[in-house]
């Protein structure tokens, strides 16, 4: 019998489904995958770094740029941690539309995710569905922020600025119109025989290797494990909520899908809750040493001149210590690491991204498969590279 | 009009640069060839909202089969390698559009591992601000593209190989 021997193939970083610039070398038995090695930085633009040079309110315009599908909860993770260095008591008003911006970014984080998904296993039809629902969110966003993707929206202790009167309606108009738009995605994948022919049984990983590897979101609760850090480990006042955490039961690829659908309906139902919870109220803390002042005291006082000037060329001092926040971002947990040696910017910021952790598991996910399905690992994982290089 | 048709009414006259300019711009086939936050915005110019296709721009994935690349997104130095791999792997005529403030000067990120600005390696003939450009603004770039792309001349003779092509300077 001849002896076979194996090749080594590169995928990327310019390949239309490594989701941006990952390389993999592959190592291939035929067409069965012997060995993954991914190859990061590509992307690695210096974060972590860049925030030792700034003050503690210049650092958020860059967290919204690491994983650039759901900036509203990379903000919102590093001004929890920067909360809670400096004990700073947010507003409800403020929390709760801190708690609607992060569902509707997990949202558009699961559309994406979908769309690209789906894409690159090839149903494109799901790809223009979902991004037609992506403009809505991306919408909404710039109704309260201006920006499309980098809103930069919250501010330590609150938000830059109350939400518009439409608000309410259109995020409202959203949430009805949202789970039919998701049961026609539902209808072209679910029962889709191609789909599950791709997805079943692909990619597994049981819980214990899952918990080994630390991953953390929908690829955790995918293997089965019931982990949700905003029902477990509650921040901005998500004990409040009733949502269902849902896990999955084979570990597979179409499992992880299902649990991401029925995150995005739960998502709508938070969002719901927190419209009936919003009165109106201040949005930023009192807390005149850490926040900036209104804008009608900039505008009006030479006192709230002074006050801006001052938060914004100096930030304030932190006092000296560490702290480590994590939130549920759409990808799983994502942390903030921050030590202060007591001045106005971090002595050192660490970030935890979930895609970086996320991503380890994709040789145990992978090997023995068809490089075929590698494509739909890679989709399952749901990797954004902003966020694994920093 | 008082103009002398011989041809009669079904025949449009014209120069063969104009044809083939009319033809390059029609057809920008772009490399999907997203790099950061930028290439989302790109997705969605190229999606339903959109619709990059009516104005015959398809996203090709290979190099060899298109004619502008956009860099849509943050250049690192252990990227710009490939970038450059790849800008010289698709064929002549190829324009190259920087979308977005990475790709035009680094934006934000000035730091020990990013390019700053992609044309300090490659001929940028568009360049599109914003951090990320609105999916209006690249598609008001694209157009840009296709009005600088109407102005060549010698189009038809260089790809015949006789000369160069002449680019005149941006008014």
């Amino acid at each position: 019998m001849a002896a076979t021997e194996t090749m080594t193939l590169n995928m990327g970083p310019q390949h239309p489904s490594t989701h941006g610039v990952l390389r993999l070398v592959l190592e291939l038995d035929g067409e069965v995958i012997v060995k993954v090695t991914p190859h990061i930085g590509f992307l690695h633009r210096g974060v972590e770094k860049l925030s030792e040079y700034r003050t503690y309110h210049q650092i958020l315009p860059l967290t919204d740029r690491l994983d650039y599908l759901a900036p509203m909860s990379n903000n919102l993770g590093y001004i929890l941690s920067v909360e809670k260095l400096m004990a700073v008591e947010v507003p409800e008003r403020a929390e709760t539309i801190r708690i609607i911006m992060a569902e509707l970014t997990r949202l558009e984080s699961h559309l994406v995710w979908l769309a690209c998904h789906a894409l690159d296993i090839g149903a494109m039809t799901v790809f223009i569905y979902a991004f037609r629902e992506r403009e809505t969110v991306m919408e909404i966003y710039e109704l309260i922020s201006g920006a499309r993707m980098t809103s930069n929206f919250f501010r330590v202790g609150g938000l830059s600025q109350d939400v518009p009167e439409d608000f309410v309606k259109k995020v409202s108009d959203f949430i009805d119109v949202m789970p039919g738009y998701l049961d026609q995605y539902e209808g072209l994948l679910t029962t889709n025989p191609i789909w599950l022919k791709r997805t079943v049984g692909n990619g597994v990983i049981s819980a214990e290797d899952a918990i080994d590897i630390g991953l953390t979101g929908p690829a955790l609760r995918g293997s089965g494990v019931d982990w949700d850090l905003r029902r477990d480990n509650p921040y901005c006042g998500y004990d409040k909520y009733q949502f269902k955490v849902p896990t999955g039961e084979n570990c597979d690829t179409f499992d992880r899908y299902k649990v991401r659908l029925i995150e995005m309906r739960e998502a709508c139902k938070i969002v719901r809750q927190a419209l009936d919870r919003l009165k109106p109220g201040p949005v930023l803390a009192d807390c005149p040493q850490v926040c900036y002042p209104p804008k009608e005291n900039v505008y009006n006082s030479i006192e709230g001149l002074i006050h801006h000037f001052k938060i914004a060329s100096e930030g304030f001092a932190a006092p000296e210590g560490e702290v480590y926040q994590g939130v549920e971002a759409p990808k799983g947990e994502l942390g903030f690491y921050i030590v202060s040696d007591g001045g106005n910017k971090p002595e050192r910021l660490r970030i935890r991204p979930p895609s970086f952790v996320n991503l380890q598991a994709i040789e145990q996910m992978s090997v023995g498969t068809m490089i075929a399905d590698l494509v739909a690992v890679i989709g399952t994982l749901d990797i954004v590279l902003g966020e694994i290089d920093r | 009009m008082g103009v002398d048709n011989p041809l009669g009414d079904n025949v449009i006259t014209t120069s063969l640069d104009l044809l083939v300019n009319w033809s390059r711009k029609s057809s920008i086939w772009p490399m999907t060839f997203g790099l950061a936050c930028c290439a989302i915005e790109m997705m969605a110019t190229g999606a339903s909202h959109n619709d990059l296709d009516r104005f015959g721009i398809i996203f090709r994935a290979s190099p060899r089969q298109s004619d502008c690349i956009i860099i849509a997104g943050t250049v690192t130095k252990k990227m710009l390698p490939v970038i450059m791999t790849v800008y010289e792997q698709m064929p002549e005529p190829k324009w190259v559009i920087a979308m977005g403030a990475c790709a035009c000067s680094g934006g934000i990120f000035d730091t020990y591992s990013v390019v700053q600005g992609i044309d300090e390696a490659l001929p940028v003939d568009v360049y599109i601000p914003g951090c990320p450009p609105r999916p209006e603004a690249l598609l008001f770039g694209l157009l840009k593209l296709q009005d600088k792309i109407m102005k060549e001349r010698n189009s038809f003779g260089n790809a015949i190989g006789l000369g160069e092509r002449y680019i005149p300077e941006a008014a």
